[in-house]
């Protein structure tokens, strides 16, 4: 019930939270908290343009997009302890519900045909594509840690408290390597820039250009429960499993992680282009070597 | 006077000697001011070295063509199409004659334009407008792209067709502020102050209150930067830098509100002097508020300029060689950026006007355009507070325009805080104005901006198009 609670009310409150951070560090008051929620049911009750050059795949995509990432959020443990179903290895589910989602949303941006949303579709695929990988060897690592399950029993088994102070590095090397991936699958800065109207600077936001009325508020929603799917999974590694109130810690995290993310864009400018690809590679080689230390410790070089 | 100047009309010389003594006037080092067609069938070409101008004039070829100067000096190049697209004159040779502000009449269809393609399948082409992001001024941009990197960008103007010229020489020029400022709506005090310049040149009487003339220049060049900075912070997502330059900016067009009435300085000249002298008590709230404005200035910009991301975003990007500048006689900003001091304030200085030396940087690009602005705010507030100091508050603030002289042309230059304004008037024998021509440095400077992005990553151009900051109407007119 929590789960589905959170699922549904908490993704729009992040990006809120963020672009008020952000108005409070340079000075300005700022939107409502509850403005994405305000902008999300405006869109829903609007009409939709759609282009002529468009197929049916256009109309389609926004709906394939948020059941795929739907799907993907009720096999994560997001609120509660435990996700709503899992099985064994549901994470690679997961994985490809996510991929799935992407895909899918390029191909929407190429079929309408322009030449704004090709250039989009292309910076979108070849630098995501070095997320999937960093993302099934942090997944690699925690079950090498807490044996091959399910995702929200591989997650709940690690914690990073105690005196294990190689679980300590690992958690700290795996979160690092998940909030740079949440960065650049929410399309933050440095890697994006989401507030901006420069179509050619944009990586997502040019991808659906497009979209308009319900779609688009569609795809504001499935962007920010992608958003919360990651910080779910950060604040499951911090959660220790002796937790006595998980709700309420995974509400203080992702608030945490708003305020972090809202800091920290006020304070950097965005990456040029074609640096953008160094900071994807960050999580890989993280992730490499959380795995690389947590191998040596069980083979006895630690 | 050397600027503004009054010159009797100049005996149009053999279209021989004319482009003879052109070649000549630019192997002495003269610098091509301007070059264009008159409704007298005369072209004219303005030539300007060590604060000396020269205008010369030929009457238009009777076969309608003349062998092109572009391919020797890409200067003309822009002068030359215009001159086709206006008279019909033909610059045989030209490398690549196209429109400038309206149809020609072999570009009657779409498909006709003689856009720059590629059928190669390497290269991509991205068109840009005419409907800009920002819903600011219809522009079109053509990228021809491999991969993300630009390989070729066309820019094509035109869209506006408002007749500034024709306007001014509709009823009383006299009455034209209103006109001169609304050239190009971010230079009002730029171009109303060539316009009255002009005005006072022709009927030989100078005008009055130079000092606060001055004072709304250097306001609107420090307004102007400020607010650019803040657009480049924008685009780069620096949000810092953003919303600290655009505070910045509102007390410095505030504090003109304050004096005339007007945030862009609108009314605040007239011919013959100025409409809203300043008392006392204004020269000292503006004094202090610049006082404070120029250490927050310091403080923001010293923030910017030292965090590592925001250079990491303008090193190298966009760079506009001093070799490009030379060729296309580019001006102001952009040429500084890059190396080459144009500044009309050193070149042409105005009556009255204090010994300048114009700030340069040789990098040209989007980091040297950049910390150029922050230098001139620095510099433009200095200037106001040192005029402030010396300011006689009880100066007459306006007089009367004398009678036209006639069969004359007057020019004025003034440098807007783009680059070169030149303003030029002429009249007949019966004291009426003939013509009236405007030059705003973004028709010449928008091909510096096409140069700098070659080699430069798509995802740059707003970047390098904001460090520019050219004027779309100001080209259009």
């Amino acid at each position: 019930m929590i789960n589905i609670l959170t699922i549904l009310l908490l993704p729009l409150f992040l990006p809120g939270l963020i672009s008020r951070v952000k108005a409070i560090m340079v000075g300005r008051k700022g939107q409502s908290l509850f403005q994405q929620y305000f902008h999300f049911f405006k869109l829903i009750r609007k009409d939709e343009v759609i282009s002529t050059s468009a197929s049916f795949f256009t109309r389609a995509a926004p709906s394939l997009a948020l059941a795929g990432t739907l799907v993907a959020a009720l096999f994560v443990p997001i609120g509660g302890k435990t996700a709503l179903f899992s099985f064994k290895g549901d994470f690679i589910l997961v994985l490809y519900l996510l991929a799935m989602t992407k895909g899918v949303m390029v191909f929407a941006a190429l079929d309408a045909g322009s030449s704004f949303e090709g250039m989009g579709a292309s910076r979108e695929i070849s630098f995501t594509a070095f997320l999937e990988p960093a993302f099934v060897l942090i997944l690699a690592s925690l079950i090498y840690s807490s044996g091959f399950s399910s995702l929200s029993s591989i997650l709940g088994n690690y914690s990073l408290g105690g005196n294990d102070l190689l679980a300590l590095i690992v958690g700290i090397f795996m979160i690092l390597a998940l909030y740079i991936m949440l960065l650049v699958e929410s399309c933050r800065v440095p890697f994006d820039d989401p507030a901006t109207h420069l179509e050619l600077t944009m990586i997502h936001e040019v991808m659906v250009l497009d979209y308009s009325g319900f779609s688009l508020g569609l795809i504001h929603y499935t962007a920010a429960l992608k958003m919360l799917i990651y910080a779910a999974l950060i604040a499951q590694i911090i959660i220790p499993a002796s937790c006595t109130f998980p709700l309420i810690a995974f509400l203080l995290i992702t608030l945490g992680i708003g305020i972090i993310t809202g800091i920290m864009e006020s304070l950097i400018a965005r990456l040029r282009m074609n640096r953008n690809l160094e900071l994807v590679l960050v999580p890989v080689s993280i992730s490499v070597l959380a795995l690389a230390a947590l191998i040596a410790k069980s083979i006895g070089a630690w | 006077m050397k600027n503004p100047r009054l010159i009797p009309e100049p005996m149009p010389l053999e279209l021989l000697d004319f482009f003879q003594y052109i070649r000549q006037l630019i192997s002495d080092g003269h610098l091509l001011l301007n070059y264009f067609g008159s409704s007298e069938k005369l072209i004219y070409a303005l030539f300007g070295k060590d604060g000396e101008l020269k205008l010369l004039s030929a009457p238009f070829p009777i076969s309608e063509s003349y062998d092109s100067l572009t391919p020797e000096f890409p200067a003309f190049n822009m002068y030359e199409r215009l001159l086709y697209e206006e008279f019909g004159i033909l610059p045989e040779g030209h490398p690549w004659l196209k429109s400038v502000r309206n149809h020609l009449p072999k570009e009657e269809k779409h498909e006709d334009y003689p856009y720059l393609m590629s059928d190669s399948p390497l290269l991509h082409e991205v068109g840009v407008g005419p409907v800009h992001a920002g819903v600011i001024e219809p522009g079109h941009f053509r990228f021809i792209c491999k991969g993300e990197r630009v390989k070729h960008l066309e820019i094509q103007l035109g869209y506006q067709h408002r007749g500034i010229e024709k306007l001014f020489l509709e009823g009383d020029i006299r009455e034209k502020s209103h006109l001169a400022e609304s050239i190009a709506g971010d230079t009002a005090i730029g171009h109303n102050l060539a316009y009255c310049l002009a005005l006072e040149a022709l009927s030989d009487s100078p005008g009055a209150a130079m000092p606060i003339r001055f004072i709304a220049l250097e306001m609107e060049r420090a307004a102007m930067h400020l607010a650019d900075l803040s657009a480049l912070g924008t685009d780069i997502a620096y949000i810092m830098g953003q919303n600290l330059f655009a505070a910045l900016r509102t007390t410095v067009i505030n504090s003109a509100l304050a004096i005339c009435g007007s945030r862009f300085g609108k009314r605040w000249l007239t011919p013959g002097g100025v409409n809203y002298g300043i008392n006392k008590e204004q020269a000292d709230i503006l004094r202090d508020t610049l006082k404070e404005v120029r250490a927050q200035v310091i403080n923001s910009a010293e923030a910017m300029f030292g965090n590592s991301s925001v250079l990491s975003r303008f090193d190298d990007t966009g760079v506009l060689s001093s070799a490009d500048v030379i060729a296309l006689g580019i001006s102001g900003m952009a040429a500084k950026a890059s190396g080459i001091p144009s500044d009309a304030r050193l070149d042409f200085p105005l009556p009255e006007q204090n010994s300048f030396e114009p700030f340069t940087i040789y990098s040209g690009d989007v980091y040297a355009r950049a910390l150029l602005r922050y230098r001139e705010i620095i510099q433009s507030i200095d200037i106001v507070l040192s005029l402030l100091f010396k300011l006689d508050f009880e100066a007459e603030t306006k007089r009367e325009l004398g009678n036209f002289s006639p069969s004359s042309i007057a020019i004025s230059i003034v440098e807007g805080w783009r680059g070169r304004i030149i303003h030029m008037i002429k009249t007949n024998a019966a004291c009426e104005v003939v013509w009236y021509k405007m030059l705003d440095p973004s028709f010449v400077n928008w091909q510096g901006l096409a140069l700098a992005m070659r080699e430069t990553a798509i995802s740059d151009f707003p970047i390098c198009n904001k460090s520019f900051n050219l004027s779309y109407c100001g080209s259009d007119l």
